[in-house]
């Protein structure tokens, strides 16, 4: 482990022009991702460390039907906001089935939404094929055993999936990512913030070295849509998610008038399943729509021995949240 | 890992536990668990698996339950910590310790200063509605005796539920 600088700001703008003018500099929040990496794995190696724990990035505020919600609100904080429980509460279910109440306290939304991936073979060091880790090198994961990994935006150069659940509901809402830069602040959907891994599965997101993710946006849904999320897992409590999704349904008499799906656990990024959208737009709420729209998310996947039975099973868990979340069984 | 470590590398931290307050001069690397442990000699936060997944280094910071083995001493700065050492108060056992003693909440004990630690957080949070409710914010806590029952038994007794 190589020693570091740490060095704590109350500055935004000292914060992102530190980072930004120094390759070897990366930001501290919660730690929980950060910390793992550095101390224990080894995996990352900075030369210094900016705590931004004291930037002025807290506190959540709700206008226009939109919730601003500052990078540093905690997930606990996040999951206690009334109009969280209020307006998207398949936010607060996703939000307490990650992670423990302890780590709860201590990742941030912006943090959240950068995690690294739990791939055992990304964080062992020693395993020298992880094109994650050093390009180019191969991916380990795919030869080698894997179970929690993904099947969609997959492919031979890289399986890590992204584990978070707050993403999954965030995707679904099309959640907005302020980010400030050294000279500019931009905003980008959270749709269009990940990037697949195609040949480059080391490039996660959009952001260039020294850019901060300040705030996130979330648009309310409209009164009367109904949500829910479901997480299904090798055990009831403290586990990642082995297929998971977050859906919100708008139904009168009977026929589906607007609907948005995500899913957890099988994809290289929080996945936004358009193609099942479609197929639930304008039609009867019904199990027969529901599977034909499980059947259109799962429709492209890429599986090794291990992961091949996430294909049904993310299909009957997008069913099952859609049967919750409508009040139809049949 | 290189021997000599730059001047950059260490930091000042006032470290404010159990309502006194010490200051330290560490390595930046150095975390909260092991400067309980090691600088301050309070040994009672348990080092488990040391990242972030057992729960046995839990403790309060302003109140709130963190992973001490995930958190830097520096970012510690300025924060109340409290550990499992600060909860007994005029030498008489916080309520959770009397009652995991009673409940028989532990068997080789080393998960439960943790477990302790996040029961009172629990209990402060309010999440002690039902034994359901207990199992599921207490997960971040593992025990590997598995004195699961009892435990849930003393938290239950604490929220004033009894035994029912």
């Amino acid at each position: 482990m190589r020693p570091f600088e740490y060095v704590r700001t109350h500055d935004m703008a000292a914060a992102v022009a530190l980072v930004s003018a120094d390759p070897q500099a990366e930001y501290l929040a919660g730690g929980t991702t950060e910390l793992d990496l550095v101390l224990k794995d080894g995996v990352l190696e900075p030369g210094r460390l900016i705590d931004i724990t004291r930037l002025p990035l807290r506190g959540i505020t709700c206008a226009e039907d939109t919730l601003r919600v500052g990078a540093l609100v905690t997930m606990n904080e996040l999951a206690a906001d009334p109009t969280v429980s209020e307006r998207v509460p398949f936010v607060r279910e996703a939000l307490l089935a990650g992670a423990s109440p302890q780590l709860r306290n201590m990742a941030t939304i912006g943090g959240n939404l950068l995690q690294r991936t739990r791939c055992r073979y990304f964080r062992d060091a020693t395993v020298p094929a992880c094109n994650k880790r050093a390009p180019g090198s191969g991916c380990a994961a795919v030869r080698g055993p894997a179970r929690m990994h993904a099947i969609l935006g997959a492919s031979e150069h890289c399986i890590a999936l992204h584990a978070s659940d707050l993403c999954v509901a965030l995707v679904a809402l099309d959640t907005v990512v302020e980010i400030q830069g050294v000279d500019a602040s931009r905003s980008v959907p959270l749709t269009q913030f990940y990037v697949l891994p195609g040949d480059r599965p080391d490039i996660e997101n959009v952001l260039q070295h020294g850019e901060l993710i300040t705030r996130i946006r979330i648009p309310l849904l409209p009164v009367g849509m109904r949500s829910g999320y479901l997480k299904v897992r090798d055990r009831a409590s403290y586990e990642f998610a082995l297929t998971s999704a977050a859906a919100a349904l708008l139904i009168e008499d009977d026929t589906i008038v607007r609907a948005r799906l995500a899913l957890g656990g099988v994809g290289t990024v929080p996945w936004r399943a358009l193609e099942a959208e479609e197929i639930l737009h304008g039609a009867p709420a019904t199990r027969r729509t529901f599977r034909a729209a499980a059947e259109a998310a799962l429709r492209d996947p890429f599986t090794v021995a291990g992961t091949a039975f996430k294909i049904e099973l993310a299909q009957r868990t997008i069913v099952r949240i859609l049967q919750e979340a409508s009040g139809v069984q049949s | 890992m290189q021997n000599t470590v730059s001047a950059e590398a260490y930091v000042d931290v006032r470290l404010h536990v159990n309502g006194t307050v010490q200051a330290l001069h560490v390595d930046s690397r150095v975390t909260l668990l092991d400067a309980l442990r090691d600088e301050l000699a309070l040994t009672g936060t348990k080092k488990g698996c040391d990242q972030g997944a057992c729960g046995a280094c839990t403790v309060l910071a302003d109140g709130k339950r963190v992973l001490s083995c995930l958190t830097l001493a520096a970012q510690c700065e300025g924060r109340e910590v409290t550990t499992i050492e600060g909860l007994a108060a005029d030498g008489r056992l916080h309520p959770v310790q009397d009652a995991f003693i009673r409940h028989d909440g532990f068997q080789c004990g080393y998960c439960t200063p943790g477990q302790i630690m996040s029961a009172v957080a629990l209990l402060q949070e309010g999440r002690a509605g039902s034994d359901e409710e207990i199992r599921e914010f207490m997960s971040g806590n593992l025990c590997r005796c598995g004195a699961y029952p009892n435990i849930v038994a003393a938290i239950r007794e604490v929220a004033g539920r009894g035994s029912e």
